[in-house]
């Protein structure tokens, strides 16, 4: 294992943000794993650094395919994460915002072009990224339909679910949309959490990571052969809105299977205690993501359902 | 008279509105219709020159409201939670609200805001959306056009007596903004930007308000009285020399916003306080007219600092070196 110095930006009155890459084995530029680079993404530190620790101990067995080379940056905004700020301190820049970045732009696109440079070349590449909605989803792997994209190889991760996700314009300025554009074969890892650490789900990522790699032949590794993933374009999702705010009683959790008309949610008059409004499913299916806030807003997302899919 | 455009329940005893204000008055010339004109502000929660513009066109509407015909709407507040945090987002989804037009009926609360807002847009013969800025930088007045609809758009904003009009390279992410959702809707939509986020500058926003009446006449929506209207350069990214920090610190500029500067000029200085030195000096590239000036003093390396309008760089395109 060796570091790369990757970029590093200067503040006035704090340490150096320093970006990273641990580099495991030698060769043609393989596979490169990318961790936060929101300031909540905890859960994606915790994992990449699981990533990096595993890796090593690969390495030392001998267990990196010869002529190829995996490149892990742990995290791309740290500054963030030790101010407890989602985004770029300065000016609320989100960094998943400015790809695919300008050395001669602003500060951010500074950053991100620096990290675009450093992770372009990889024949395949993984993000462990957040969605903009605060909630849980059930693990999956995303992807841009760009195409560029190939579903089939998102498969070998062997997470439940492949969501390919038709850009919209606001898209066009993600890693993930990028970095397909530069030929990568990019995908992003979602777990359930983002701003606090699940040890299951994060196993449960560490697991797809090298189970994907194995399958590459990038590295050389037992492991368990994962579920059979199920493809979903994301419009085909059953948004769940709530038609009322107030306090919000969650009933079911992701990777649940829900039945038409069942009660999933309660949203409680915040004053006088009363159920306002019960939540219920409009269709059998899967719950693929879950609203977690304890407040919820009229015309909220509650949930977004799996349709069934009948055999 | 007040308009609910739409309205959300929040969690707690609230409700999220954004509301505008519908000035009728005499029925245009032309076959039985009224011509409409909308003024939109404060999608950025964080700018509020367009503050001043609302109000005092109301204002000055009301006072001789004889004169006026059609229809004026004025939307003073899109992003209503984010102008009362001092918000630049949309407060808890910390989204853009200039990122998610034209909104989506099955999305997000935000999309679906978004989405009557952008309804309710319909049926205008022309958009004025003004922003100021941010807090960082400040601006002379202006009016931003994307290259996409310059044909339509230019004699518009030829009337809106501003600075300069800068016809803008089109990223695609623009297309998630409201100017770009009502444009390509049929409503042709211009975007100001002046002044400084946080802050409201009378002088620049009654230029602007002089504008929108000139715009009126010349749609047949007013007949009272309009002020003096200047030519606004016309210029392209070309003519625009952007410059930025390249060490960080603490900027201290030496001219003032919309100072002529000569090439080889002292602009300005980035300094490091707690070694006492100078960072980096900033000389003027070229001959030209400083219309973005930063005013955040503390920097990082690739912050803007300034933007100049290169002299007779007027739709010329010549790069100085
Ligand atoms: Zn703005």
């Amino acid at each position: 294992m060796y570091l790369k110095e990757i970029y590093t930006i200067k503040a006035p009155y704090r340490e150096s943000m320093n970006i990273r890459g641990y580099s495991f084995g030698k060769g043609d530029k393989a596979a490169c794993i990318l961790g936060p680079v929101r300031g909540n993404e905890i859960q994606q530190l915790y994992i990449c650094s699981q990533l990096v620790k595993k890796l090593k101990e690969l390495e030392n067995n001998g267990c990196i395919s010869s002529g190829k080379e995996i490149l892990v940056i742990p995290v791309v905004n740290n500054y963030s994460m030790n101010v407890g700020k989602r985004f770029w301190g300065e000016d609320n820049t989100d960094l998943n915002r400015r790809f695919p970045g300008n050395p001669q732009g602003d500060t951010t696109d500074r950053i991100t072009g620096a990290v675009l440079e450093a992770v372009k070349d990889y024949g395949f590449g993984i993000q462990f990224a957040s969605f903009y909605m605060n909630g849980e989803f059930v693990p999956h792997v995303r992807m841009m339909e760009t195409g560029y994209q190939n579903t089939s190889l998102a498969n070998l991760f062997g997470l439940p679910y492949v969501v390919v996700r038709r850009p919209r314009p606001i898209d066009t300025k993600t890693l993930n949309f990028n970095w397909q554009n530069e030929q990568t074969a990019a995908f992003s890892v979602y777990t359930n959490k983002n701003d606090e650490i699940d040890d299951k789900s994060a196993r449960q990522a560490v697991a797809a990571v090298l189970r994907f790699l194995t399958r590459m032949g990038i590295i050389r590794y037992e492991s368990h052969s994962g579920y059979i993933s199920h493809v979903i374009q994301e419009e085909q999702l059953t948004n769940v809105h709530s038609m009322s705010g107030g306090i919000y009683r969650r009933q079911i959790n992701p990777g649940e299977e829900v039945r038409y008309g069942q009660i999933i949610g309660q949203v409680i008059d915040p004053y006088e205690g009363g159920v306002r409004e019960n939540i219920t499913a409009p269709t059998d299916g899967v719950v693929f993501f879950a609203h977690t806030q304890p407040l919820i807003h009229e015309g909220d997302i509650a949930y977004r359902l799996i349709h069934r899919l009948h055999e | 008279m007040i308009q609910t455009v739409v309205s959300a329940g929040l969690p707690v005893g609230e409700n999220l509105m954004i509301q505008k204000k519908r000035m009728m008055g005499k029925q245009t010339e032309g076959p039985g219709s009224f011509g409409r004109i909308s003024i939109v502000t404060g999608i950025h929660g964080d700018e509020l020159e367009g503050q001043y513009v609302c109000y005092e066109l109301a204002r000055r509407l009301e006072e001789a409201s004889e004169q006026l015909y059609g229809i004026v709407d004025i939307y003073p507040a899109l992003n209503p939670l984010g102008m009362d945090t001092r918000h630049r987002a949309i407060p808890q989804f910390e989204m853009d609200m200039n990122r998610i037009f034209p909104g989506n009926r099955d999305g997000a609360v935000m999309e679906r805001v978004a989405a009557s807002v952008v309804e309710d847009l319909i049926g205008s013969d022309v958009c004025i959306d003004v922003h100021s800025s941010n807090a960082f930088n400040r601006e002379v007045t202006q009016v931003r056009i994307s290259q996409d609809f310059k044909e339509r758009l230019l004699p518009f904003a030829k009337l809106l007596n501003t600075e300069m009009i800068w016809l803008n390279a089109t990223e695609t992410v623009h297309e998630s903004t409201l100017a770009h959702s009502m444009n390509m809707l049929g409503v042709p939509t211009l975007v100001v930007e002046m002044g400084l986020g946080a802050a409201i500058n009378m002088d620049y926003g009654n230029r602007i308000v002089d504008g929108i009446l000139n715009l009126m006449r010349e749609m047949g929506l007013w007949k009272g009285a309009v002020g003096q209207i200047r030519q606004p350069a016309v210029v392209l990214d070309s003519a625009i020399q952007f410059i930025r920090a390249q060490k960080e610190g603490i900027f201290l500029p030496s001219i003032s916003h919309e100072a002529r500067v000569e090439k080889g000029e002292v602009l300005g200085r980035i300094v490091d306080v707690l070694h006492t030195s100078v960072q980096e000096e900033i000389t003027a590239p070229c001959d030209g007219m400083v219309f973005t000036l930063r005013e955040y003093p503390m920097v990082y390396e690739g912050a803007l600092l300034m933007r100049i309008l290169m002299e007779q760089g007027e739709e010329s395109g010549q790069s100085c070196t």
